[in-house]
């Protein structure tokens, strides 16, 4: 397919920095796609424990972790933790890892470009996240603590429910989020379109490229909506505005409207890269090519469309317009036949393979499987007229969990198994890999599938306390998510023993399965690749 | 300055519930009358199916599915969601089978050369068309569900419902205006029998059979009135007032919760509604408009319990 860059010993001549400035100063795919991937296990670190905490809190009716000092609840502190849990997972974790690690690392070495097209962007991207990161995590110990919910709805939001400046700071957090995010699509936009290896056509392109440059496109659309919104919750809260304060005209729902508008084409953004990913997976350890290609690619752009015209669905209960609804649930179920033509094509490609199951293999295989569980409980979630049962109760909280944690963060893992040994060119022991993605598989589903029956039967989300009656599956769930948890850290000792002892490996190690460009390079590539473009047939 | 201003209070005053115009087309497309006799068959059978008497419902330790329904609306949910689990459990089943399939009959071992196929036009226009009547059929009766629950344009009363941080308020316009707050049961001072955070002091009392119409806003922030046995869910917005109906088939005592972010006692504004025969309703107005003040008079000063002083420690209040 394509004549690679010769990996040989001028990889010592190739000037890379050394030293802090390696990094702070860095304008290296590479070294900025390992920066994303090392912030955002730290951050899913921090991230994951405070959901174990939350987990704990409910393993039992009756609150005895979360309390004020005379021992009586502290909602308020609940509240906080759910909040900083959904927005570290979405911003700092999902998107870093997947856009941030895997579409920095990855989609040069795809396409046959020598970097990304504005590497000082890059890294003024990267180091955006940082600053947002401690604002985030600031927010929770200033002024109480924002305790919103990651839609940060007002009137709660606004300086009538939250006073103090834990909201500002949150606000200010998501902002250079949001900015950092932007940058970043624009330098994978223009690097997709301008910096593809000669002969390599957009119908050429592999997968994974496709993705991101769908996911970048979202980014694009999407975060400056967010932007806005947000700003203008800003100045009500500090300038007399009154956008979405209704004793000045204002209106609560405008914020609803705006948030979703971003907020659905960014669960999107969460899992269209772990799309990518996963169709890599399959093809590599079935050593067939990727069946209906063309479709694959189509169905991710028709997925990216219409995850624009969805975003009310997640306010059927906010008292609007029946028929508005009706369009709603209609738009939203669309969705599920482009994703049912990747499930299908997934399987279809495994179908007539020669297959080989190594670790990246069950999570992509493990992926299909938990995906269309969530995605067939999001066709339930869809009906409004379901809804009237199912809205804010754990049933969604299991569906988002599905395809999120689940879903998304399954692609990520599967990506690391992929993808390391061509990053650091040591290969992770086999049977750690399996006992990581086994104990993981058993213990997220462990947490996740009983809340569907919490969900059933009423019990409502970002609850500190509940009514004794829901008791039994809240035990078994916080079994599980230490379970989760658990396997979470060994996965942490397996990639430190990886990076550090594990063992070498050549530049194709998965064979002929693998056809991409980066399979070509030594692993690990030199510091500067493709400083003569391949040619692609 | 106005903006500033606590907004506790205030909307209750400036948006009088009664004086909300219906919009002319509300509740003429609600399709009633096409599914009226699917409805009463489907009460029907809901009613066989229930053998237990009239009692205090609520979750169950172990429980797997939704609740008994005990409205119209409830027992079409119910009826939608059990076809519904049955179309998602064979696709998940399917979908698992063929990987588990897959991953058999092509193993290394079993098919060491792969074929190169990638193109299967049947198979691929199959797998976009079967999902999408799939859809269609979920959509027709989701559409009618969505109709029908939406609103009611014969009320026999009005319930006015107003969201509080953390309480709820509720007038009885048609009933002499009379109006209470419904607070938790604080654990200490549950009766035996009484459900931890289920009990409100002053429970709802609704008549039996009727057609209420249910008018909702908040004073403060955005709370949420859910009652999943009787399939009503709807936000309460400040400055806006929404609209939505319920029959209560049984008598029973049915409980709901808080379903939408509210702040720190968000877990501990319960509803609990009490179904009654029309003529113990007409007895329980009697009692209730001496016990309790009317809409036009004072308002009482807002209870407290320790989860809003936690709040207002907290936010500095």
């Amino acid at each position: 397919m394509a004549t690679g860059h010769s990996a040989d010993a001028h990889g010592r001549h190739d000037h890379a920095p050394t030293g802090f400035k390696r990094y702070l100063y860095s304008t290296n795919h590479k070294d900025i796609g390992t920066m994303y991937l090392v912030f955002a296990i730290i951050a899913g670190l921090i991230g994951g424990a405070f959901s174990v905490y939350m987990r704990m809190e409910l393993m039992e009716p009756g609150v005895q972790y979360m309390t004020t000092e005379d021992g009586s609840p502290d909602g308020h502190m609940w509240n906080m933790f759910i909040t900083a849990h959904g927005l570290i997972m979405v911003f700092f974790v999902v998107m870093p890892a997947a856009i941030g690690g895997f579409g920095n690392w990855i989609v040069p070495l795809m396409i046959g470009a020598p970097d990304m097209a504005f590497p000082r962007m890059n890294n003024i991207s990267f180091w955006l996240l940082v600053p947002s990161f401690v604002l985030l995590l600031g927010s929770a110990v200033v002024g109480g603590g924002a305790g919103t919910g990651w839609t940060i709805y007002p009137p709660l939001s606004t300086d009538t429910g939250h006073p103090g400046p834990a909201v500002d700071m949150a606000i200010f957090a998501l902002h250079l989020a949001g900015a950092s995010s932007i940058l970043g699509a624009i330098n994978f936009i223009t690097t997709i379109f301008n910096m593809r290896a000669p002969g390599m056509t957009l119908h050429k392109m592999p997968l994974f490229s496709w993705a991101i440059l769908i996911t970048a496109f979202l980014l694009l659309l999407s975060l400056p909506v967010l932007g806005g919104a947000i700003t203008m919750l800003l100045t009500d809260r500090n300038f007399g505005t009154v956008f979405f304060k209704p004793d000045g005209g204002g209106d609560p729902l405008l914020f609803q409207h705006l948030f979703w508008f971003f907020g659905h084409p960014e669960v999107y953004i969460m899992i269209l890269p772990g799309f990518g990913i996963i169709s890599h997976i399959i093809s590599t350890f079935s050593r067939k090519p990727v069946f209906g290609y063309l479709g694959m690619a189509y169905a991710m752009v028709a997925i990216g469309f219409i995850g624009f015209i969805v975003w009310a669905h997640h306010m059927y209960t906010v008292g609007m317009d029946v028929d508005t609804r009706a369009y709603f649930v209609a738009a939203t179920m669309v969705i599920a036949v482009p994703t049912g033509v990747k499930i299908f094509s997934w399987i279809a490609t495994m179908w007539g393979g020669s297959i080989r199951f190594d670790t990246p293999m069950l999570w992509a295989v493990g992926f299909i499987f938990l995906f269309t569980v969530g995605g067939v409980t999001g066709v339930v979630l869809a009906n409004a007229g379901a809804d009237l049962v199912l809205h804010d109760t754990y049933y969604v909280v299991a569906h988002f969990h599905y395809v999120l944690s689940l879903g998304a963060v399954f692609t990520i893992f599967a990506g690391i198994y992929y993808w390391i040994g061509k990053m650091c060119g040591r290969q992770y022991p086999e049977w750690a890999g399996k006992l990581h993605f086994w104990t993981t598989f058993i213990g997220v589903n462990i947490t996740f599938f009983p809340q569907h029956f919490l969900g059933l039967a009423g019990m409502p989300r970002r609850y500190i306390d509940y009514a004794d009656g829901f008791a039994g599956w809240n035990m078994v769930s916080s079994i599980g998510s230490y379970i989760s948890f658990a396997s979470t850290l060994f996965f942490i000792a397996v990639l430190i023993y990886t990076v550090k002892y594990g063992r070498r490996v050549e530049a194709n190690y998965w064979g002929e399965g693998a056809t991409t460009l980066e399979w070509t390079l030594s692993s690990p590539p030199p510091f500067h690749t493709f400083n003569e473009l391949p040619q692609v047939k | 300055m106005l903006y500033t201003q606590n907004v506790k209070g205030l909307f209750s005053r400036i948006f009088r519930l009664d004086q909300i115009v219906r919009r002319p087309w509300a509740g003429d497309v609600t399709g009633e009358v096409s599914v009226k006799s699917r409805l009463t068959t489907l009460a029907a059978s809901a009613t066989l199916l229930t053998t237990m008497p009239a009692s205090a419902q609520g979750p169950r330790n172990w429980q797997l599915g939704l609740p008994q329904p005990a409205s119209p609306t409830a027992a079409m949910i119910d009826n939608f969601h059990d076809g519904l689990l049955v179309v998602i459990t064979v696709i998940s089943v399917f979908v698992l089978g063929l990987l588990l399939y897959v991953s058999w009959r092509f193993r290394e071992k079993r098919n060491p050369n792969p074929s190169a196929t990638t193109h299967n036009t049947t198979v691929e226009i199959l797998w976009t068309v079967v999902p999408i009547l799939i859809l269609i059929g979920i959509a027709i009766p989701s559409f009618r569900l969505l109709y029908f629950a939406d609103r009611t344009p014969e009320a026999d009363m009005t319930l006015k419902i107003i969201g509080n941080q953390w309480y709820w308020t509720y007038e009885y316009p048609d009933h002499g205006n009379f109006t209470f707050d419904a607070n938790l049961v604080q654990d200490a001072d549950l009766k035996p029998g009484q459900k931890r955070l289920m009990e409100t002091d002053n429970p709802v009392v609704l008549p039996v059979g009727e057609k209420v119409r249910l008018l909702m806003t908040a004073t403060d922030v955005l709370h949420a009135w859910a009652l999943s046995p009787l399939g009503v869910r709807l936000d309460t917005v400040p400055g806006r007032i929404n609209e939505t109906w319920v029959r209560i088939d049984k008598p029973g005592t049915y409980y709901g919760f808080c379903s939408e972010l509210c702040g720190a006692g968000h877990a501990y504004m319960p509803i609990m509604v009490k179904a009654v025969p029309p003529a113990e309703f007409d007895a329980w107005v009697e009692s209730a408009k001496k016990e309790f003040a009317r809409v036009d008079a004072p308002a009482k000063p807002a209870a407290t319990d320790p989860a809003v002083k936690v709040a207002q420690d907290r936010s500095g209040n």
